[in-house]
């Protein structure tokens, strides 16, 4: 690990002034980004340490949720409150990573979270994301993890949360703090597609902290219609291959109101917008679901060995939105 | 420099096991010796309220320039240590490389493996990806503390009864995570495979939670079956699997 | 004296490092306090072929805490000896020379080490290692054996007359023509990646040199080699190093060898004059250990409509590095597995730009029979017979290959009791047949098998006069057990209580152990601390009986026995006395022998394997794929079982292992650039804990006077042996999906 100069901030003013200087990046629960640094992928030269300022609150929003930024992964998954008004989120970050690292990782690093592509960590490796204009290893490379939504030449990448994929879903908001003050983005448009700047993940900028995500009471009304799948080779510990949030608000049998993103198959978490156009104002059976999973998948690009992701998409739709209908239990 | 005598862990008591003389004997002999690296002073606090201390004199921003060190204080097992560190240090590495305490082990030093399992505030973490200076103040517990004398930690003495290992080297990380899992089970935590997250209350720990729970400790000796039975025998539930 | 083994051996015994191995007490190689030690990290090359224009280490040198930085222009000449004139490795390939190290510019291989930066502190070693700048003349790497299948070779250990390992590149039995004549006739290709053992203990090794001697901690399967070897590449006396090794974090056949990294921890601490530790990080671990090698294998089978093999043929090629002729026993379960009068089996080696390969858990053969077993099962479809009865039918009741008949076989009896307990005649013949909702289940069962090694060993025994002992030998225990073993048989052999008696190991200045590998450890070790214990207590006895205060005096070894440690006459037990007795009176403190133990001439007269079934069961999501596995029986017949509780785990670890085997395990390569992509335990996918069910496990107890004094064959190998197979013909019977190419990942099944 390249050395770094180390700055340990107690209040959001210090953070905000620290974070200035060139090459510096806030450290919170480190579980990516010391991951990465050991790697020699990221090379700050200087962290600061973000884990004392007040950001660990969950607290009710009208309704909704706010969550702090620096609450753990798996604080936030036990909440009560979480787990009542959406499990999507609590099933979606429990999916992911282990125990450990949950209890050490961030919500806001969440966010934060690098691409897990094999060329992205491999610096004897060719890497857009990593190094500009050193070629995309995995286009013609060991692609099975890779994107087969939204991928561009410069890059196949696939965003790595599962906690993501159910923010999306649920058009969770992103607070953040800058120079100029507080401002919100939401969250289709806090992550980027890779175009010709694979290297920037995210519209958070450099001197900008995340300070919460809030969970809007609209998205409440999809607690007792919910379900995240995630498909992976091995049963726990593993980046899916493809995962699907879904959320359906259902009234004597009729779908009102849909949502459906898709981890595993794009550089961000993937909002099937199509699909939650099939859905609404339909009957919450296996026929609309099928279409909806066919709709999600229209304009999906495999490679010779990622393809497979397009018909395990198809289905993973189908499985999600039937659970999901089903109260979130397994059928 | 730390006091050796003060700083006698477990791990060195229970090095005495009289079926390994020999090897209690270099343990003596080596805990004379200063580890080597010489940029790490550690000593011992006078207080025991070295960590309230830490919290209340923790200013503003606390700053060091590339490739200096920094002064951090912990609490591992008990003992409290003043210590200068390179802010690259990973807790995994000053546990093993400058405080002598092994017995967190390094499996791939990336999170993947959960080998490196300790307890900070009684909550386990990988402490691979967990550089010191960010838990200055922390308390630390490691397998080291866990045994309270020569009276293992019920755990410890599941793991062998019911073969929880069989080259060892992930066991300490099992453990860990499993003294912690129990905990995380009677605050009413719900995992990836409970049914209903929704629902309050503690829930039951079966095999299946079980495994899940413990799936960010990998044993590449294939203990699993011993590993979950050890636990469930603790935790109070049938200990009705394991070969 | 009664030589027999009593049977209190067998009965559960809790691991004698149990203590210390819970409480963090066991120190592992890197874990040892050694004074003013400095880190090495290594530098991995970042091509596949060619070699270095230029390495520049200026930036790395003027690197905070840097020590030194060596590479192949400035590291200690040492010498690499050509095989098989001098064997300076007794693991490594008949043929070849180990990659040397820092001694050239050539490149092998990716990730092949090329400097290592010394340091003061791990952190500066680690930055420094990146500021090393080399720059490379670079060839179009090959790694692909798919694209050099027409340069295979036979290997050339293949072509001895006598080949020291057994491993002949190509048999026939039989009529060569019986294929084409057959009934009925299966032909398939079966694909085994590259698998990498991926151990929870990184390799490492710490070097210290004093007056010219070397002393190391080092993580290794055989102590007496890693010293020999040492001896031999530094030009020094065998007796002028020391290996301590005495726990091994897991291993499954990677550290058999000693790789370069103790030779460059060695060559560092001479150069900086400081103890030099060496841990090799999990990435780097991938290329600088060997792995089980890619294999391609061909199995035809021929067989009447009633079941009956009248031909096989089984031509398996592997691949192998550039330097080294790496062979596995790939083959050679066919030869022996099953009753058919004809047979062909074929070996074949590739070279490419690889690390070269070595034995993984169950070497060759798990490989070999996830093949024949898998062409077994389909055979069985194609007849409409049922799996289990399949191979009852060619149960082999000789050793086909040679006549000879087995030391002991309980097959039989492993498939009947394994199928009683599965429960196998719920299972319906057709495949996916069985479901259970929107779960497809799969019941499938395979043959493992792995030969009965025994090698030379010595041990001692010593008996104190406070009435414990001793007995040592410089073994290993990766995991096995085998301190508590060593123990167990120590206490047998020496008529003393469990409690009295402790074990040594993992010292090269105890006497010399064998190999850790090839199930051979308690056959090998086990029957030398037996030996030894038995001459311990003989001379003893020699003493008493010579002795006129002795109530044993005059007494003739035949009519004496002893128990508890103490001796007494058969005829009258209150004749007697104890050994710390006989000691304490003739003014010793203790009586030892230590013993050269080699085996016979039983290879001769008897075909000797251990031999099992596993039964699994399946559960394959019909829509997404996925495979859980929900139950394994695995029935082992292996000779005499030493302590149940251990081997029992023996048996759990192989079937967790052939698990990751059958569904996970693959080391990707990408090939443009010959470079490992998922050198990574996030991306090379070993099973975790929730992909575990419980496991079912017995033995069939076997007592067998051939193969050893003991009477012990070798758990850990055999019961890795098959499951793969047994899962793939599991999944088959799920989905009707016949994977063969492994690991049998989702994308395969949708």
């Amino acid at each position: 690990m390249k050395p770094f100069a180390y700055t340990r901030v107690t209040n959001q003013q210090a953070a905000l002034q620290a974070i200035v200087q060139d090459n510096t990046k806030f450290l919170a629960g480190g579980t990516n980004l010391i991951d990465l640094m050991k790697d020699n992928v990221e090379q700050p030269a200087r962290l600061v340490d973000i884990n004392r300022l007040e950001l660990t609150q969950i607290v009710d929003q009208n309704g909704g949720l706010r969550l702090g930024a620096l609450a753990k992964n798996s604080d936030t998954a036990n909440h009560q409150l979480v787990r009542e008004r959406y499990p999507l989120i609590t099933q979606a970050i429990l999916a992911g990573a282990s125990p450990q690292l949950r209890n050490a990782a961030t919500n806001g690093g969440n966010l934060m979270q690098r691409t897990r592509c094999y060329y992205f960590y491999d610096v004897a490796m060719p890497c857009n994301k990593r190094q500009p204009g050193s070629g995309c290893g995995a286009l013609e490379g060991f692609s099975r993890i890779h994107a087969i939504f939204g991928a561009s030449q410069q890059c196949i990448a696939t965003h790595p949360s599962d906690m993501c994929v159910a923010l999306a879903a649920l058009d969770a908001v992103v607070r953040v703090e800058g120079p100029q003050g507080a401002r919100t983005i939401p969250f289709a448009d806090f992550h980027r597609l890779p175009g010709d700047t694979p290297q920037i993940d995210t519209n958070l900028k450099r001197d900008e902290l995340i300070t919460a995500i809030d969970l809007p009471a609209s998205a409440t009304r999809f607690s007792a219609h919910s379900y995240y799948l995630k498909v992976r080779d091995r049963a726990s510990y593993a980046f899916a291959l493809v995962s699907v949030a879904a959320g359906l608000e259902i009234s004597n049998g009729t779908i009102r109101e849909a949502r459906v993103a898709m981890g595993g198959v794009a550089h961000k978490p993937w909002r099937a917008t199509r699909a939650e156009q099939a859905l609404n104002g339909q009957r919450a059976d296996e026929a609309t679901f099928h279409r909806a999973a066919e709709a999600a998948m229209q304009g999906a690009q495999g490679t010779e060995h990622n393809r497979f992701k397009i018909e395990l998409g198809r289905r993973a739709i189908v499985r999600a939105l039937t659970i999901a209908a089903n109260n979130g239990r397994s059928v | 420099m730390y006091d050796n005598e003060e700083n006698t862990t477990p791990m060195s008591r229970s090095a005495a096991n009289n079926e390994f003389p020999d090897l209690a004997r270099r343990e003596f002999l080596k805990n004379s010796m200063l580890a080597g690296g010489g940029i790490f002073v550690a000593s011992r606090l006078l207080t025991e309220g070295g960590i309230n201390e830490v919290s209340a004199a923790t200013q503003s921003s606390t700053v060091s320039p590339a490739a200096e060190t920094v002064s951090i204080k912990l609490r591992v097992n008990g003992t409290n240590y003043g210590l200068k560190v390179d802010p690259r240090t990973s807790l995994l590495d000053l546990l093993r490389e400058n405080l002598d305490l092994p017995g967190t082990k390094k499996g791939c030093n990336h999170g993947q493996c959960g080998a490196c399992t300790i307890l900070v505030g009684g909550r386990r973490i990988n402490s691979c990806l967990a550089l010191a200076v960010v838990y200055d103040g922390s308390e630390i517990t490691t397998i080291e503390g866990l045994a309270r004398g020569d009276e293992l930690h019920p755990l410890q003495s599941a793991f062998i009864r019911h073969e929880g290992f069989q080259c060892g080297y992930c066991t300490p990380g099992q453990i860990c995570s499993a003294v912690a899992m129990l905990k995380e089970v009677d605050q009413g935590t719900v995992s990836h495979v409970t049914e209903d997250v929704r629902q309050p209350g503690r829930v039951a720990l079966t095999e299946i939670e079980v495994r899940e729970r413990m799936s960010g400790n990998i044993c590449r000796c294939g203990a699993y079956p011993g590993i979950v039975a050890a636990i469930r025998e603790v935790s109070g539930q049938a200990a009705g699997t394991g070969v | 004296m009664n030589q027999a083994l009593r049977p209190a051996i067998g009965k559960p015994v809790e691991r004698v490092d149990g203590r210390l191995k819970v409480t963090g007490g066991a120190r592992y190689a890197a874990e040892f306090k050694v004074a003013n030690v400095a880190h090495g990290v290594l530098v991995m090359s970042t091509i596949a072929n060619g070699s270095i224009r230029s390495i520049d280490t200026k930036a790395a040198l003027s690197a905070p805490g840097v020590i030194e930085v060596l590479t192949h222009q400035n590291a200690p000449r040492v010498r690499f000896p050509q095989r098989p004139q001098t064997m300076d490795d007794y693991v490594a390939p008949v043929f070849g020379r180990s990659l040397p190290v820092l001694q050239d510019n050539t490149i092998y291989f990716n990730g092949q080490p090329i400097a290592v930066v010394v340091a003061e502190t791990l952190e500066q070693a680690e930055h420094a290692a990146t500021l090393v700048r080399v720059v490379y003349d670079e060839r179009p790497p090959a790694t692909r054996l798919e694209s050099e299948i027409a340069r295979a070779f036979p290997p050339q250990e293949g072509l001895m007359k006598e080949s020291p390992t057994d491993r002949p590149a190509d048999v026939v039995r039989g009529d060569p023509q019986a294929l084409s004549k057959a009934e009925v006739v299966i032909d398939e290709t079966y694909t085994i990646p590259i698998e990498t053992h991926n151990p929870m203990e990184l390799l490492s090794t710490i070097a210290q040199w004093t007056d010219g001697k070397l002393t190391v901690h080092d993580k290794t399967q055989w102590v007496a080699n890693t010293q020999g070897y040492l001896a031999l590449v530094f030009g020094i006396p065998e007796s002028d190093v020391h290996v301590i090794s005495p726990f091994v974090g897991g291993a499954f056949g990677s550290s058999l060898r000693p790789w370069a990294h103790p030779v460059v921890a060695a060559m560092a601490a001479r150069a900086v004059r400081r103890p030099v530790k060496l841990v090799v990080a999990r990435n780097q671990m991938f290329t600088s250990h060997g792995h089980r090698p890619y294999t391609v294998q061909r199995v035809a089978l021929g067989a009447g409509r009633d079941g009956r093999l009248t031909a096989i043929v089984h031509e398996g090629t592997a691949q192998t590095s550039l330097y080294e002729e790496n062979t596995e026993s790939l083959v050679n379960a066919t030869r022996i597995l099953y009753a058919s009068p004809n047979c062909i089996t074929k070996y074949r080696l590739v070279r490419g730009n690889i690390q070269t390969p070595l034995y993984m858990r169950g070497p060759g053969e798990s490989s070999g029979v996830f093949a024949l077993d898998s062409a077994i099962d389909e055979l069985a479809y194609k007849l409409k017979i049922d799996p289990l009865e399949m191979r009852v039918r060619n149960h082999a009741t000789s050793d086909p290959s040679n006549g000879l008949p087995w030391s002991s076989k309980s097959l039989l009896e492993c498939y009947r009791r394994g199928a009683e307990i599965f429960g196998w005649s719920r299972r319906k013949l057709e495949p996916r047949s069985m479901r259970d909702g929107r779960y497809l289940i799969g019941l499938g069962m395979a043959t493992a098998t792995y030969p009965t090694l025994r090698m030379p060993a010595s041990a001692r025994a010593r008996i104190f006069n406070d009435g414990t002992a001793v007995v040592q030998s410089s073994a290993s225990d990766m995991g096995p057990g085998t301190w508590t073993t060593m123990k167990i048989v120590g206490a047998e052999a020496l008529a003393m209580d469990l409690s009295r008696v402790r074990s040594e190991l993992g010292d090269s200045s105890l006497p010399k152990g064998s190999v850790h590998g090839g199930s051979g450890t308690t056959a090998s070790v086990g029957s030398a601390v037996h030996e030894a214990c038995l001459a311990v207590q003989a001379k003893l006895l020699a003493l008493a009986t010579i002795d006129q205060r002795s109530p044993l005096n005059g007494a003739n070894a035949q009519q004496v026995t002893a128990e508890n440690g103490r001796f007494f006459l058969k005829s009258d037990s209150s004749r007697g006395e104890t050994y710390a007795e006989i000691l304490r009176r003739n003014n010793m403190e203790s009586i030892d022998v230590t013993v050269d133990s080699t085996p016979g001439d039983e290879e001769k007269k008897f075909s000797m394997h251990a031999f099992g079934a596993h039964f699994v069961e399946v559960r394959v999501d019909a829509e997404l794929g996925s495979v859980r596995i929900m139950r394994v029986v695995s029935g082992i017949g292996a000779g005499r079982i030493m302590n149940e509780k251990t081997a029992l785990s023996q048996i759990t670890g192989g079937v967790v292992g052939g698990i990751g085997m059958a569904l996970l395990e693959e080391t990707v390569m990408d090939h443009r650039m010959g470079r490992i992509v998922n050198a990574s335990l996030g991306e090379y996918h070993v099973p975790v804990n929730a992909d575990i069910p419980a496991l079912e496990a017995f033995f069939v107890e076997e007592h067998d006077d051939h193969v050893n004094p003991i009477g012990a064959k070798g758990i850990g190998e055999v019961s890795y042996v098959g499951t793969a197979a047994a899962v793939a013909n599991a999944v088959f019977h799920a989905t009707g999906k016949r994977i063969r190419q492994l690991p049998i990942t989702l994308d395969k099944l949708l």
